[in-house]
């Protein structure tokens, strides 16, 4: 039995700021300058925010956003962990707020300099006196440092597992760019990816080229969520979260849950997925697109299995297929995904799956969305979202 | 020095930036067996792919390949290097640096990058061209500049080779030097150690006395790792540890190609390993190249110090 949250919390404005290599302002300047433009979609004025939900990754302290944004009395704030794992991490702290009554109006948001400030592909330091340091020390003295490393190791198993090779991650570079061709706000705007480019990219960690690994970005995204209520006197269509779910499975460490009895699982997606479909009463053929967090290209292919669009194996030929692609069956990662557009932590995927609902993508497929599908990172605790109409 | 002598120094010397010290030039000798032969046998290499033609005939390659760290030995300029070198950019600006006082250098580090191999037969040409030169710094040995050349190797196709780019830094040598061991900034960095506590500590010390343990519940025997205080299965707080015989086999692998960092091998083979104990560990793969990893590989470990400061589990091909 899964927590009844269908219908409780509504997705009323979005918005990301201009994207960049080195946006020249403060990470608190994106945050506010994302959630002032996710107010103005909404049509509310930043007073009316009571709450907010962000990751402990975010170096803005919820107060510091609140008088930098002129908001008024705060009954709520909430942080999730784990990197990429929070990109619906933090929905579900600003649904769980609102369905409950504990705030009515929360800002979630997601601000940095990546890749002018903190970069996250220069791997973790030795300098690091955080709680998790020892676990890091399992990896550091082998030479076995960044995120690419990271997920290599458990592409490389999943690759021998089910014999999927590197052209179907090479359609799910090659579509994600296609839409970022289009899409303005997008790093790759009006750069396609050709073969030759893909295939001969520099190895980063093997069998992970460049083209596979997303960018660093610059920029903030953020949402605003309140009750369908009040969502239904406010300017955009409505879109409500359906299910949403965090998720951790036994023997889960961040990005090296190497002591499992199978490492290329990806269980907690798994369980992410069973407990949203339950919650929405919706199954995998009721998802009309999707933003599959895409760090680095496998991530879409082991998450199209656990999400159960095919059976485990399966994934290659489903993207090879073109069903990534606007007429496919599911167009995915419609803005250009983290590959493409920008890397916000999964944010801007929050912002492009409510726009599909509402027919505002800038890719917006020709079919019907009544159903989109978001989801967290690959290899740490996760999560997803389905967000959809209000019935 | 005022800040304009620095600022008219500075401009001569940045002047170099980008300067040819030499244009593309074919080594005195083609690549030779015999001249590889006399390499390895100084380096104690005896990797049959460079000196067994008998071995190579029958080897992926057919043929015997030069050592690609030899690279560098071909164009070398031999015996006559002793009765004086020609001047050319890049000794006009050391001559500028002694000029100035910055009379001291210190070769810093060699990196070298192989796109090709070569075998005899083939011939080297060599071109050379001075790559950066840094801002004025504050290191232990002095205040000085680092400066890199790039060598860039082509073979007689013209096809690319490899690249050497060699960093020197030129400083004024100080009154009264520090001794060496307080010299942060020249150190070879070594590899980024796990920090100890409680948990891991014992752990970490038993690989410095060159043993891999494995933690086991006093109460039901179950191994764990990495270790943590508590059994998962009985709750249990009471532990002991049995010695890895360090014999596993490869669940997944990756090579780290990028970035470089300082302090650890070029592209260092990663892998999961599963011991015959039955718990998996992380470790290094050596002694053989990334391309004969494969899932299901059997390994064997030792243990071995891989740095100035550090021991790990190495394994190799069993
Ligand atoms: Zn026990």
């Amino acid at each position: 039995m899964v927590a009844n949250i269908r219908d409780k919390a509504a997705i009323v404005g979005v918005a990301n700021t201009a994207f960049s290599k080195d946006s020249g302002v403060s990470e608190l300047s994106l945050a506010v300058q994302a959630i002032k433009g996710a107010c103005d979609d909404a049509g509310i004025h930043p007073r009316e925010i009571d709450g907010f939900a962000t990751f402990t990754l975010d170096t803005n302290d919820e107060i510091e956003v609140a008088r930098a944004l002129g908001c008024g009395d705060l009954t709520f704030w909430g942080r999730s962990h784990y990197g990429g794992g929070a990109a619906t991490g933090s929905l579900h702290q600003a649904v769980m707020a609102v369905a409950t009554g504990m705030a009515e109006c929360v800002a979630v948001f997601r601000a940095l300099n990546g890749r002018s400030g903190h970069r996250y592909s220069q791997g973790v330091s030795g300098e690091l006196l955080t709680a998790d340091a020892i676990h890091w020390g399992w990896y550091t003295p082998y030479g076995l440092l960044t995120p690419a490393s990271w997920t290599a190791m458990i592409t490389q198993r999943w690759m021998h597992r089910t014999g999927v090779t590197k052209e179907a991650m090479f359609e799910v570079a090659r579509c994600t760019r296609e839409y970022a061709v289009s899409n303005p706000n997008a790093f790759f705007h009006g750069q396609p990816l050709d073969r030759d480019t893909y295939f001969n990219a520099r190895m980063i960690a093997d069998p992970l080229q460049l083209f596979d690994c997303c960018q660093e970005s610059d920029g903030g995204s953020a949402i605003i969520v309140t009750t369908p209520q009040r969502a239904r006197d406010l300017k955009q269509p409505v879109v409500t979260v359906k299910g949403v779910a965090q998720a951790s499975a036994q023997g889960q460490e961040q990005m090296t849950s190497f002591y499992r009895d199978e490492i290329s699982d990806v269980s907690e997606h798994r369980i992410a997925a069973g407990d949203c479909y339950e919650m929405s009463g919706l199954r995998p053929s009721d998802i009309d697109a999707a933003v599959i967090y895409d760090a680095f290209t496998p991530n879409v292919l082991l998450q199209l299995e656990a999400w159960d669009f095919c059976k485990f194996g399966e994934a290659g030929d489903f993207v090879l297929d073109g069903n990534l692609r606007p007429d496919g069956r599911l167009p995915t990662n419609t803005h250009g995904g983290q590959l493409s557009e920008a890397y916000i932590h999964g944010v801007n995927g929050l912002v492009e799956a409510t726009r599909l609902v509402r027919g505002q993508s800038v890719n917006q497929p020709g079919k019907q969305v009544d159903h989109a599908l978001v989801t967290s990172g690959v290899g740490i605790p996760t999560g997803g979202a389905i967000l959809g109409k209000l019935d | 020095m005022t800040p304009e002598e620095q600022k008219a120094f500075e401009d001569r010397i940045y002047a170099y930036v980008g300067v040819k010290v030499c244009e593309r030039t074919a080594a005195k000798d083609a690549v030779n067996p015999a001249m590889i032969r006399h390499w390895a046998e100084a380096m104690g290499d005896t990797n049959p792919a460079y000196t067994d033609e008998t071995w190579a005939a029958n080897s992926r390659r057919g043929k015997t390949i030069a050592p690609p760290a030899m690279m560098y030995a071909w164009n070398q300029e031999g015996f006559t290097v002793t009765r004086g070198r020609a001047s050319d950019p890049q000794t006009d600006m050391v001559e500028l640096f002694n000029e100035y006082g910055f009379t001291g250098v210190l070769g810093t580090n060699v990196t070298q990058e192989y796109f090709k191999e070569v075998s005899p037969g083939d011939t080297l040409y060599l071109e050379m061209e001075i790559d950066s030169i840094s801002e004025r710094k504050a290191t232990a040995r002095g205040i000085g500049y680092f400066f890199e050349t790039l060598a860039t190797f082509s073979d007689q196709n013209g096809e690319k080779v490899g690249t050497q780019r060699f960093r020197v830094l030129k400083f004024i040598p100080q009154e009264q030097p520090t001794a060496a061991t307080g010299d942060d900034k020249l150190e070879v960095p070594t590899r980024i150690p796990s920090p100890r506590g409680h948990d891991n500590g014992w752990w970490w010390q038993a690989v410095d006395e060159g043993k891999l343990l494995i933690q086991r519940c006093k109460r039901c025997q179950v191994l764990r790792h990495p270790p943590r205080p508590m059994c998962g299965e009985c709750q249990s707080l009471e532990w002991d540890s049995i010695e890895s015989g360090m014999e596993g086999e490869v669940i997944s692998y990756t090579c780290l190609r990028h970035p470089a960092i300082p302090g650890y091998p070029k592209d260092p083979v990663c892998a999961v390993i599963k011991l015959a104990e039955g718990t998996n560990l992380v470790a290094n793969i050596v002694g053989c190249d990334y391309d004969d990893v494969f899932i299901g590989m059997k390994l064997k470990g030792r243990i071995e110090q891989v740095d100035e400061k550090t021991t790990l589990p190495q394994f190799y091909p069993a």
